[in-house]
C-alpha cells in the first residue's frame, strides 16, 4: 500500500481522509484539532514550520500550519482560529467526523542549521502554534542545542495558548520563557506591554543565536528591529509568512510575495530575502 | 554609600555615567521594599521620588471609570519607574502596585531636581537617559496601540 507521504508527492492536489479525534478548546476563538489518517497508515510526517491544506467538506479549504509534535507519527495536530466560515466549520468539527489534509507543504524552520546555536523564539498571538514543533524538537533533542529562550505575547491572558505546556517548558534546563500581554487584567501577575518589552529580561547571546519569529508582520516588524539592535545579522533571523496560500505548490499565485510563493518558498524564509518586500507599503 | 553607588551604578539607567555625578546622585538615594500587593505610589498624590527596579515587578495602573484599574504596563528589573518627579506639577498620573515583593533604589525627587538644577551638566546626563527612556515606552505604547492580535 501507498504511504501518505507517497501519494502526495504523486498528487499534492488530492486530499487525503483524516478522522478528527479531538477538538480542545485553547482560548475563546482558538481551538487545537488532532486528527489521525483513515487509511491506516502513519501520518504524513512534516517537518517543524511546514502547513498543510485542510478541507472542510462542502465549506472549503484552509491553509493551517502544523502545531504538533514532529515525533508523534500517528496524528497531525493544528491550532486553528476561528476567524470565518470556513475556521469557524473546521473548529465546529466533532470528534470522529472527516476533513481532507493536503500536504504538508512548504519550508520549515532551519531546526538543523541551528544546532549548537542559541534559538530565540518569538511568538504573538496564534504564532506559537507553528513555533511549537520547533519547541518540542528541541526540547527532544536538548542537548544538540545551547539555550531556547521563548518571548511569547499576546492581546490579553485569556488569548494565552498552551498554557500548560509554558509553565512546563519553563521548567527545562537551559530554558527561558517569557510571556507578557498587551491588556493585563488585575489577576494577571506577569508582563504587561508589547512582546518587544521582553528583550530587556531576555537572557541573549546574539553572536550564538538564531531566531525564530512568527505572528502579525507588523510585530515581527518591530521584533526584528529589536534584534538587529541587539547584534543579530538579518540571515541568523528567520519568519513565517502567513499569505493568501490557496494552491499550496505555486500554481496559482495567490500567495506571491515580490518574487516569492509564500507556499513553495515559504512559509519560514530569512529575513535577509524578505528585507526588501517588507519595507513596501501595500504589498 | 559605596554600597549604593555600586548598585546604581550596575543599574542600566545609569550604565556611563560620569563619576562626579554619581557622587550627587547617591547622595538622594536609599534602599525601600515594597511588599507584593502594596502601592509604590498612587494617582493623585506628590510625586517626589524616582525608582530603580532591582527585583520584583510594578504594575503601572490606570484609573478607569466604572471599571477596576486598567495595567497600561509592568516595570521589572534593571527598569526605571516613574516621570511625575521631574516636571510640575510633580503629581503621580497613574498608579505604582507592586506585583511581587520589591526591592529597589529609591531616588529624592526634589533632591535630584534641585541638583540638576545647580549642575546642568548632571542635569543633562539625567535628561539625555529619561528621554532614551521616554522614547522607548513611547514606542511600545505606539506598537500596544496599534493591537496587532485583534481579529480584524
Amino acid at each position: 500500500m501507498m504511504s501518505a507521504a507517497t501519494s502526495i508527492a504523486v498528487n499534492p492536489m488530492t486530499p487525503e481522509p483524516y478522522c478528527v479525534r479531538d477538538v480542545a478548546k485553547e482560548t475563546p476563538d482558538t481551538f487545537t484539532l488532532t486528527l489521525n489518517p483513515q487509511n491506516g497508515n502513519g501520518a504524513s510526517s512534516f517537518k517543524p514550520g511546514q502547513f498543510s491544506m485542510l478541507w472542510v467538506f462542502g465549506v472549503g479549504e484552509l491553509p493551517i500550519s502544523i502545531s504538533g509534535d514532529p515525533a508523534k507519527q500517528d496524528q497531525l495536530v493544528y491550532t486553528v482560529r476561528s476567524v470565518g466560515k470556513a475556521t469557524h466549520a473546521l473548529v465546529s468539527q466533532k470528534a470522529g467526523s472527516a476533513v481532507g489534509v493536503r500536504g504538508p507543504f512548504g519550508t520549515g524552520w532551519p531546526v538543523e542549521a541551528a544546532r549548537g546555536h542559541d534559538l530565540i523564539i518569538v511568538a504573538g498571538g496564534i504564532g506559537l502554534a507553528p513555533l511549537r514543533p520547533v519547541i518540542y524538537h528541541v526540547l527532544a533533542h536538548r542537548q544538540e542545542y545551547d539555550r531556547l529562550v521563548l518571548l511569547y505575547g499576546a492581546r490579553s491572558p485569556r488569548d494565552l495558548l498552551y498554557r500548560k505546556e509554558l509553565a512546563a517548558w519553563a521548567r527545562q534546563r537551559d530554558t527561558q520563557v517569557l510571556v507578557t500581554v498587551d491588556y493585563g487584567g488585575l489577576s494577571w501577575r506577569n508582563h504587561v506591554g508589547v512582546v518587544t518589552t521582553l528583550f530587556k529580561f531576555a537572557r541573549l547571546r546574539p553572536a550564538r543565536s538564531v531566531a525564530m519569529l512568527c505572528g502579525p508582520e507588523i510585530m515581527m516588524r518591530f521584533v526584528v528591529r529589536d534584534l538587529e539592535t541587539h547584534g543579530l545579522n538579518r540571515n541568523q533571523i528567520y519568519l513565517s509568512m502567513e499569505r493568501n496560500m490557496k494552491c499550496a505548490v505555486g500554481f496559482c499565485g495567490h500567495c506571491q510575495y515580490g518574487p516569492h510563493f509564500i507556499c513553495k518558498d515559504g512559509p519560514v524564509f530569512p529575513y535577509d530575502q524578505l528585507a526588501p518586500q517588507m519595507d513596501k507599503y501595500e504589498l | 554609600m559605596e554600597n549604593l553607588e555600586r548598585i546604581i551604578a550596575e543599574c542600566p539607567f545609569f550604565a556611563g555615567i560620569d563619576h562626579g555625578f554619581m557622587e550627587l546622585v547617591v547622595g538622594c538615594a536609599s534602599n525601600v521594599k515594597f511588599e507584593a500587593g502594596a502601592y509604590v505610589f498612587k494617582e493623585g498624590t506628590p510625586a517626589d521620588t524616582f525608582y530603580l527596579i532591582r527585583e520584583g515587578k510594578v504594575a503601572v495602573e490606570m484609573f478607569s471609570p466604572q471599571s477596576k484599574p486598567l495595567v497600561v504596563a509592568t516595570i521589572g528589573e534593571g527598569e526605571i519607574l516613574g516621570w511625575s518627579w521631574l516636571l510640575p506639577p510633580y503629581v503621580w498620573k497613574f498608579n505604582g502596585h507592586a506585583l511581587q515583593n520589591v526591592r529597589a533604589i529609591a531616588l529624592d525627587g526634589k533632591c535630584l531636581r534641585a541638583k540638576c538644577e545647580e549642575n546642568h551638566d548632571l542635569g543633562y546626563a539625567v535628561l539625555k537617559r529619561l528621554v532614551q527612556n521616554i522614547e522607548q515606552r513611547l514606542d511600545e505604547t505606539r506598537f500596544q496601540l496599534l493591537d496587532v492580535y485583534s481579529a480584524a
